[in-house]
């Protein structure tokens, strides 16, 4: 942080005159500072001086960037972004490139072969048994997004136009589990759905059943289940922001046509809340696509989906390549998909008059 | 829905009292399931079943006599608390440079350094853990660590955005027009008004790093992380209580954060209206 | 030369992807005077205050204060003080610390620092309102303590955007009267923003008007309303009545016109006009006086009264004259108290002037 705001004070202190007041220990220290700047832009220029052809105009280049700086929006902008791009460029950028590259290439034992090759996409796509959990995945992740927002909708409904003090107490609630430990919300269904668990137990105390229900846990139905719940929080703030911006006398202007309060919802309401729709669907639809924890503790051997095949070739065969091919796959699957559903929808509500 | 008073006239868009009802058992959905922990975190029996039995606290001293857990903890806590403070620190950057210049590009960029948002978490932990075996580092908590920034940077950014925007600009210019430079105009200036938010992303990304399950499970070595640890004691039942008291404290420990960040955020907010 | 605390030499800015919000704008502030720069908003007023006080840099040209270039000189190394627009009171300290706030930065402290601060609150009439925090002060107040922030730090040059704009209109005539004998006291400069013509006229030294990032005309306020130095400035300031002439001879002193619909005119001449140019002659609404019968001598014309309205002082009326497709202006002074009267519509009334008020201009 010191580095990058002395960088900005670098090049803006020139040799101007400094309204600071005398003996003020930061005054002395910038002037330190300077001194020590000075020193280097003296060598410079002497070093530019003997070096280049045309040393006349060079005494005026640590000006002319300083000047540079000073004028440039842009360049102090790139400056004060650098640390975040950079950051994100080696921990973000560069680590899917990697990915991508990994798909293209070969494991052998322990080693990497280099060597260009299709070949993992191909088996990809041979192997019946990927292309059934890639679907499965997708079937799941659907019918989750749909479960979600719609019982999203009418809660930011809710909250946009019917709550009208302590909105904010609301909101709150609302974002709490966004920010809440994921895996034990999830492992809470675990011991909701499980054999001995909550319900089953519950059930039995209540002398509803005298054997505990099996088909709970460990199935397609439970992990769409335990992801609804966990995602329900998600699809809420986009809708609701969405719901939020809609200007209201737009209803009134509607109701003074003649729609009634049904009509207006679908005329007006629905229409301008689609990108909130959409926003929610792929905030659910894509991370949960990717989901790891969720069926690999309720899934069962029927309910697991690509993250846990991807997490299989990296952490327990080893064949990264593989599993790089297996994400990347899946990623370029999910987009297009979402860019599909992202269009069509919003072409079926272009019909709306 | 029903006829109004005319002096009162019902605001446009209205929804009626079932809608109500419809959000209130909504919330009951998204917290009951979560109760279920604190509930037999306190019952007396290794199986968690209903009946109940009796009221006990011995899970929760089981939990803390588990040196293995307090070490997870420990180990928790350093990395959120760095987590936080250097992706609020990149963050106030980002924010910054986003609200202050106009940059080209900027929507680009923004787009790029909110990715981790929108990219599975599986993805991000195999993509890391395959940099940072080219680039031949050994697994530990540094390496989740690294993790978590990526993680934490876009919250912090956002958080921090959304807070710099609200003020006015010409506050920080006054300051140089004083004669502050820049980097003391952040300090006396910036640094203040910017206080609820910075306040705010610190216990977001804290807590974000601190309940982080997935990234921490591919990039820790053999010194794991609270939820990397809790993960592992899932497979065995006689240990299914304690971690449901651990787990019932985290939850706890997380919603009061979360709660304190918001509402600090909120106060800021308001507080900037009338000051500006 | 005359004693110039600011040059602005040929400076542009333009911004990335916009129009020249200033455009080739060469002129100087003398030292101790109160200058105004007025215009339409968005003609960038704003941006050339910003590049004085160091915020905004030109992209040609130089600006020099106090004879030194200041391209390389950021904001806060200027000795110029701003008072912003918002006003940019800090919300988070109170009034005292709000004027110490440059002081602290200069080094000063303790009884120094106090004193300092207690006679700028003197000096603004808030005294006592030092532990007042920003959010709790008026737009007055607020107004007050980003005046005395800036003046504390005795600048050269005092830099003020549009600082009564956000006042209501009476507190805004209280404020001009105020800020004009403070600066007259303190005499240090003041370059003062404005879009207010008659905030500029009654306040300012010399005033630069600005249309379209242009400076059109600098003049002291009589010179600007009385000799407008072309059509767009004599349109902006006040308002104006403009007749197509056309010159038919020239005289000592005087020039021969002849107007649509005014037939032959007589106006003070200017330099270098030649018979057969093409000029326009304008006269202020206020030069003008309605009678209802025939003058038997002066400058006249006829015409019908298509609109009145009455504004107590005084009242204007559309006339219109035969040949001309625009009313002309009059704004008559109602010096007599009189329950009835004044000029019916659609009655045929002369108006009438004093020849030396028209002013020749060219397009
Ligand atoms: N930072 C900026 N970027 C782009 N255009 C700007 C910027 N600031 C001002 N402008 C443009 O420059 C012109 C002059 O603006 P300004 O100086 O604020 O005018 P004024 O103060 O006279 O109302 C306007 O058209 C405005 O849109
Ligand atoms: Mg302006």
């Amino acid at each position: 942080m010191i580095f990058w705001d002395f960088f900005g004070l670098c090049m803006a202190n020139g040799g101007n005159s400094h309204t600071g007041g005398v003996g003020c220990g930061r005054c002395q220290f910038l002037s330190r500072w300077r001194l020590a700047r000075n020193r280097v832009v003296v060598r410079a220029r002497k070093h530019l001086s003997v070096s280049s052809d045309h040393g006349g105009a060079s005494p005026g280049f640590f000006d002319r960037l300083r000047a540079f700086y000073l004028r440039s929006d842009a360049a102090k902008g790139y400056v004060l972004l650098s640390p975040v791009m950079l950051t994100m460029i080696a921990l973000l950028a560069a680590p899917l490139i990697l990915l991508v590259l990994y798909s293209f290439w070969t494991q052998v034992g322990l080693k990497v072969d280099t060597n260009w090759t299709g070949d993992r996409y191909r088996e990809l796509i041979e192997k019946q048994a990927y292309v059934d959990i890639f679907w499965r995945s997708i079937q799941m992740s659907g019918l989750v997004t749909l479960v979600t927002v719609g019982l999203a909708y009418p809660m930011a409904y809710f909250v946009a136009f019917g709550v009208k003090k302590n909105k904010f107490i609301w909101l709150i609630l609302l974002t709490i589990p966004f920010w809440t430990s994921y895996l034990l919300r999830a492992f809470s269904w675990k011991i909701i759905l499980g054999y001995n668990g909550v319900i089953n137990s519950g059930l039995i105390s209540l002398g509803a059943i005298q054997e505990p229900l099996s088909f709970l846990l460990y199935n397609q139905t439970a992990v769409v289940i335990t992801l609804a719940h966990a995602y329900a929080a998600f699809a809420i703030l986009p809708i609701y922001v969405s719901l939020e911006k809609i200007d209201r006398t737009l209803l009134e202007a509607a109701a003074d046509l003649g729609d009634g309060a049904w009509a207006r919802f679908w005329r007006v309401t629905f229409p301008l809340s689609l990108p909130g729709v959409i926003g929610a669907a792929v905030l659910i639809f894509v991370p949960t696509t990717g989901d790891y924890v969720t069926p690999a503790l309720v899934g069962g051997p029927t309910g697991q989906m690509i993250a846990n095949l991807i997490q299989i070739q990296f952490l327990k065969i080893g064949d990264w390549p593989l599993g790089s091919a297996l994400a990347i796959s899946a990623m370029a699957g999910v987009a297009i998909l979402v860019m599909l559903f992202a269009t069509a929808l919003q072409l079926a509500v272009r019909r709306i008059r | 829905m029903s006829a109004k008073p005319a002096h009162a006239p019902a605001r446009m868009g209205d929804p009626g009292s079932g809608l109500k009802l419809f959000a209130i058992a909504y919330l009951i959905f998204i917290y009951g399931p979560v109760l279920f922990l604190p509930l037999f975190s306190f019952n007396d029996s290794i199986f968690v079943a209903f009946p109940l039995t009796s009221f006990t606290t011995k899970w929760y001293e089981q939990a803390f006599a588990d040196e293995k857990m307090i070490g997870a903890l420990i180990s928790s806590l350093q990395v959120g608390g760095i987590v936080a403070v250097t992706s609020t620190i990149l963050g106030m950057f980002g924010a910054k440079a986003v609200t202050r210049y106009q940059i080209p590009g900027q929507g680009l960029i923004t787009a790029t350094i909110m990715l981790p948002l929108f990219i599975p978490e599986i993805i991000l932990g195999i993509s890391l853990l395959i940099l940072i075996n080219s680039v031949g580092i050994s697994l530990s908590l540094i390496t989740v660590t690294i993790g978590h920034i990526m993680l934490c940077t876009p919250f912090a950014m956002a958080v921090l955005s959304s807070r710099l925007h609200g003020f006015d600009r010409s506050l920080e210019e006054a300051s140089m027009d004083l004669g502050e430079t820049p980097w003391m105009t952040f300090w006396r200036v910036t640094f203040p008004l910017a206080a609820p938010g910075i306040v705010s992303s610190l216990l977001l990304t804290f807590i974000v790093s601190f309940d982080e399950f997935l990234l921490s499970f591919f990039l820790a070595g053999q010194e794991p992380t609270l939820p990397v640890y809790i993960w592992s004691q899932l497979r065995f039942p006689n240990k299914l209580p304690s971690v449901l008291a651990l787990g019932a404290l985290i939850l706890i420990a997380s919603c009061v954060l979360v709660v304190v960040a918001e509402w600090v955020r909120q106060l800021g907010t308001s507080e900037q209206k009338v000051g500006v | 030369m005359a004693d110039n605390i600011i040059r602005i030499e040929k400076v542009t800015k333009q911004f990335a992807g916009g129009a020249k919000a200033v455009d080739d704008a060469h002129f100087n502030v003398e030292r101790g005077e109160f200058f105004s720069l007025l215009g339409p908003s968005g003609c960038g007023k704003t941006t050339l205050l910003r590049m004085i006080a160091g915020f905004e840099f030109p992209s040609e040209g130089e600006i020099y204060i106090d004879n030194q270039a200041s391209s390389l000189i950021p904001a806060y190394q200027r000795p110029t003080n701003m008072v912003f627009q918002s006003y940019a009171i800090f919300p988070h300290l109170n009034v005292f610390d709000n004027i110490a706030y440059g002081l602290r930065k200069s080094g000063l402290s303790g009884g120094e620092l106090k004193r300092r601060v207690n006679e700028a609150l003197g000096m603004i009439k808030l005294d006592g309102f030092g532990a007042r925090r920003g959010d709790q002060l008026s737009g007055g107040q607020r107004q007050r303590v980003a005046l005395a922030r800036a003046l504390v730090k005795r600048p050269k040059v005092l830099l003020l955007d549009e600082p009564l704009g956000a006042l209501d209109k009476k507190l805004r005539e209280e404020m001009q009267i105020e800020l004009r004998q403070l600066q007259k006291s303190v005499g240090i400069t003041f370059v003062f923003v404005t879009h207010d013509q008659e905030e500029a006229l009654s306040m300012s030294d010399r005033i630069a008007v600005m249309v379209k990032g242009k400076v059109l005309q600098i003049a002291p306020p009589q010179e600007l309303y009385e000799a407008p130095g072309n059509v767009e400035v004599a349109s902006f300031i006040g308002s104006i009545n403009l007749i197509d002439v056309t010159v038919k001879s020239v005289g000592a002193g005087e020039a021969v016109l002849d107007g649509a619909g005014f037939g032959q005119l007589r106006a003070r001449a200017i330099d270098d006009l030649k018979a057969g140019e093409k000029l326009v002659a304008a006269v202020r609404p206020e030069k003008l006086a309605l009678v209802s019968s025939r003058p038997g001598s002066g400058s006249f014309v006829e015409g019908t009264v298509k609109a009145s309205a009455y504004l107590g002082d005084r009242s204007h009326y559309h006339v219109f004259v035969k040949g001309r497709t625009t009313p002309i202006y009059v704004a008559a002074q109602n010096a007599e108290r009189a329950m009835t009267g004044g000029f019916d519509t659609a009655k045929s009334v002369y108006v009438t002037w004093d020849w030396q008020s028209l002013i020749l201009l060219r397009r």
